[in-house]
């Protein structure tokens, strides 16, 4: 029976090319412009460490003084301050935890005729490449010894370290970074995550990977310049910004392997809090200390561009408009066909048979409408590929959203014929069948 | 002309109607939106910064040697960059408006409101106190960026003062304030000649105002030119020069300032990014509303045409089947302009059935994107002019069709199927 109804709708197609044309067109569309929004959010809201995101998370902590007005620049409370995050680190209330912040630093590579050059890294404490899963193509990240030594050790990544010493194996070498020598102690493979959810919100999120890793406390004792947004609040007696304790900084993450550990966790930040208010350090409600997941973290970021949310609402307006101008061409398409329905059910055939071969021949449509819709995304996404922004080098359609869009477009346009479908097997045969 | 049989007719196609009337409804409320969001972001795009944009060309430096004398390094290259030919000005600034790199200080118009504010920790809400960008350079910036004085002076080379490094502003005698902040500041009195107290900073008067001058970043519309210059002479050693020159010599002194500055100095970082003309670094600011207006004005008319074809192909339908319906009223004396109108009236009819519902889609989407922040209140000529297109369009969509209906000849209703 589906050949068959399969065989009418292609002649049913034939019969009518224009309007068969225009209806695979506006299906098309409309497809086209919503799959290319719907990967490009997709891609915005992805995971960025599949696998291990489930395990690691945020802590927030709310030191700001009651009467602090939040301006138009980034949350203070979302970064630490430095007696905070040394208090979380040396609590090791976690399975592994580690502090850290960006860093760019001036590399004179040494060889003859090169330029002195900037690079973008990361000042972490000790469990930094365990907790992400950080993978090693030679050596090894340092010990908490070498923490606590303010240790002047590196770890570059594969790309610089072939810079530098044009091979990937550079352990053991000295290196000169900024006005200090290090010793480089391991080499990073091939790490990337997208976005980059363990920087500051005034970096660059989806921009290239760390290029050196280098120990915070060592940082913080050389002084080295922070990439990122130092927030104070208040003034008190630190030696520095660094240390101070109304200054906010840092970022921090933790890896809790169950339930029990997520709860217990955040009652000791709660808890800490508490403390930190007794003590008359922070003003606000110990209950206002939080724990973010990693994905809940990514959202309360808001990494998406407000733009990318309009561009989708927008493309799915579209996706409606046409879906609605599709169910009135199918409708005047099968009402005229009224007389040939009404032959074939005073020949036996049921409502149900004429319900299903109407909708093969929607789904056929909904098909091509599809095939055509799914060269209009790549295009489309080829577009958003051009754009200088930070993620669009990242756009691009994998199998679940390749299978979404024809599954959309079949959905799509079956919807779109059951009102048609359903109008028409309501024709009453005798009436039509006096007027042949 | 009759609208009875026109409304019989379109009742007997009651679904099809209606859906015809939800779809142009959609599109207007859509269009209505899209178009003002157009011209919204072209408004944003094209603001004025108030600088001679394209004659301006940046090179950014960043020395490495922490210790060099700054001011010196500045003097020595702005000279060897002056004597570039085509430079016509050149100056160092710390940053430009729409350069992203904002230093920004609250600024009071007297020292009770600056104390008050203080207290509050707030600037933005005291009356007389506002959050500014100040804009700090080296003598000769105004004249370099082309910047208009509307009253008073630019600065004389003795109020100039060397600052120390580490993105600080001097105490300085004298401040350049841009319009828009003279009127929040002193409300319609002059402000020329009047003090504004910035931190614990000595009075600085205000010796000229300029027409208008953009922050290096926007904010909202009413504040986006509270802006500062003052006579400081940057102390850090990230600088950026910016030359004057013929338009089309841009690039050719972009080039020769890049090659000059490395023979001074090879030793110091040019990203080879911030070597810019001005048009570029307002190209890479817009970049994102750029790509939006393109978006916007392809869905728009993507929209458009689905519905021109919705329509045409509904028509061309309505004519088939009606054929012999119009040989029939032709054989009894209907002329070619009757069957026209009437194809062009039903059209008129179904448009404006969607057009209602539609302009009140419209005021309910501006409410939604209100609340986002994306858009102000959309004003009503929008909803007028979203109407107009669409009765325009409805008209030449069913054009087409409407011609080949009043071609039918009467011969048709002697014909049996």
């Amino acid at each position: 029976m589906f050949g068959y109804y399969l065989d009418l709708a292609t002649r049913s197609v034939r019969r009518s090319k224009i309007l068969t044309a225009l209806m695979v067109l506006a299906i098309g569309l409309g497809i086209g412009a919503s799959m290319t929004m719907l990967t490009v959010l997709h891609v915005l809201s992805g995971d960025p460490l599949p696998g291990r995101s489930e395990q690691l998370f945020c802590p927030h902590l709310d030191p700001l003084p009651l009467n602090y007005q939040q301006g138009d620049g980034p949350d203070p409370a979302d970064n630490l301050t430095w007696p905070d995050a040394m208090a979380l680190l040396r609590a090791r209330r976690g399975e592994r935890q580690a502090a850290m912040a960006g860093g760019q630093l001036l590399v004179r590579s040494g060889q003859q005729g090169a330029r002195p050059f900037n690079v973008d890294g990361r000042y972490a404490t000790t469990d930094f490449f365990a907790l992400f899963g950080v993978p090693f193509e030679y050596g090894t990240g340092w010990s908490s010894a070498d923490d606590i030594a303010r240790a002047h050790v590196v770890v570059l990544s594969d790309t610089l370290s072939r810079k530098l010493f044009g091979s990937a194996n550079s352990v053991g070498r000295t290196v000169r970074l900024g006005d200090n020598d290090y010793r480089v102690i391991g080499v990073t493979g091939e790490w990337q995550p997208e976005p980059v959810f363990y920087a500051d919100a005034s970096a660059s999120r989806y921009s290239d990977a760390d290029q050196f890793f280098l120990p915070l406390f060592t940082a913080v004792d050389l002084k080295l310049d922070v990439n990122g947004n130092f927030s104070a609040w208040g003034v008190d007696q630190a030696e520095s910004r660094e240390v101070s304790s109304t200054t906010s900084w840092l970022q921090f993450w933790v890896q809790l392997r169950n339930a029990n550990e997520v709860s217990a966790y955040r009652q000791f930040l709660v808890d800490y809090s508490a403390q930190q208010k007794s003590l008359g350090r922070f003003q606000r409600p110990a209950t206002n200390a939080k724990l973010y997941g990693l994905m809940q973290w990514l959202g309360h970021q808001n990494l998406v561009p407000n733009d990318v949310h309009l561009q989708l609402w927008l493309a799915l307006a579209f996706l409606l408009v046409c879906m609605v101008n599709i169910v009135a061409l199918l409708l005047a398409k099968f009402l005229r066909r009224s007389g040939e329905i009404s032959v074939r059910r005073a020949l036996g055939a049921k409502r149900r048979d004429i319900f299903l071969q109407l909708g093969i021949e929607s789904a056929l449509i909904g098909l091509a409408g599809g095939l055509l819709g799914l060269l209009i995304a790549q295009l489309g996404l080829w577009e958003v590929r051009q754009r200088p922004d930070d993620y669009a080098h990242l756009v691009q359609m994998d199998v679940p959203m390749l299978l979404g869009t024809f599954a959309l477009a079949i959905a799509a346009s079956v919807m779109a014929g059951l009102l048609p479908a359903w109008r028409a097997c309501r024709v009453v045969p005798a009436l039509q069948l006096k007027t042949l | 002309m009759q609208l009875q049989p026109i409304l019989a007719s379109l009742r007997h196609h009651r679904l099809t109607a209606l859906l015809l009337t939800l779809q142009v409804s959609l599109t207007c409320a859509v269009v209505c939106n899209v178009v003002f969001m157009i011209a919204h972001r072209v408004d944003q795009v094209t603001l004025a910064t108030g600088l001679v944009e394209d004659e301006l060309s940046m090179v950014q430096v960043i020395g490495i040697d922490k210790h060099e004398n700054s001011q010196v390094r500045h003097a020595t290259d702005l000279i060897a960059l002056r004597a570039i030919p085509g430079v016509t000005a050149a100056a160092g600034v710390d940053s430009l408006p729409l350069g992203l790199d904002e230093s920004s200080y609250g600024m009071c118009a007297s020292l009770e409101a600056l104390n008050k504010a203080t207290a509050d920790r707030s600037m933005q809400r005291s009356s007389g106190c506002v959050q500014a960008s100040i804009y700090s350079g080296t003598p000769s910036e105004l004249a370099t960026l082309g910047l208009k004085l509307v009253d008073g002076r630019d600065f004389v080379p003795g109020e100039f003062v060397p600052a120390q490094p580490g993105w600080v502003v001097a105490n300085v005698p004298s401040v350049l304030v841009s319009r828009s902040l003279a009127e929040r500041l002193y409300h319609g009195r002059s402000a020329l000649g009047q003090s504004v107290y910035m931190e614990a900073r000595p009075a600085m008067r205000i010796v000229g105002i300029v027409d208008t001058l953009l922050r290096p970043r926007l904010r909202a519309p009413a504040v986006n030119q509270y802006s500062v210059m003052v006579p400081s002479m940057p102390g850090d050693n990230e600088i950026t020069y910016v030359l004057r020159s013929a338009a089309q010599d841009r690039q050719k002194v972009l080039k020769a300032a890049v090659e000059t500055l490395t023979r001074i100095d090879p030793d110091r970082l040019i990203p080879p990014k911030m070597s810019r003309t001005f048009a570029q670094v307002r190209a890479q600011y817009f970049q994102r509303d750029r790509t939006m207006i393109g978006l916007l004005v392809a869905s728009g008319l993507g929209l458009l045409f689905v519905t021109a074809l919705g329509i045409t192909g509904l028509a061309n339908f309505w004519v088939q089947q009606r054929t012999r319906q119009i040989g029939i009223r032709r054989a009894i004396g209907a002329t070619r302009g009757d069957i026209l109108r009437y194809f062009q009236m039903e059209n008129f009819l179904i448009v404006s059935g969607g057009i209602v519902p539609g302009i009140m889609l419209a005021l309910a989407l501006n409410v939604l994107l209100m609340q986002n922040d994306e858009l102000p209140r959309l004003p009503s000529y929008y909803l007028a002019l979203g109407a107009l297109i669409l009765w325009t369009l409805g008209q030449l969509a069913v054009l087409g069709p409407a011609l080949r209906a009043a071609a039918v000849p009467p011969v048709v209703a002697t014909r049996s199927v």
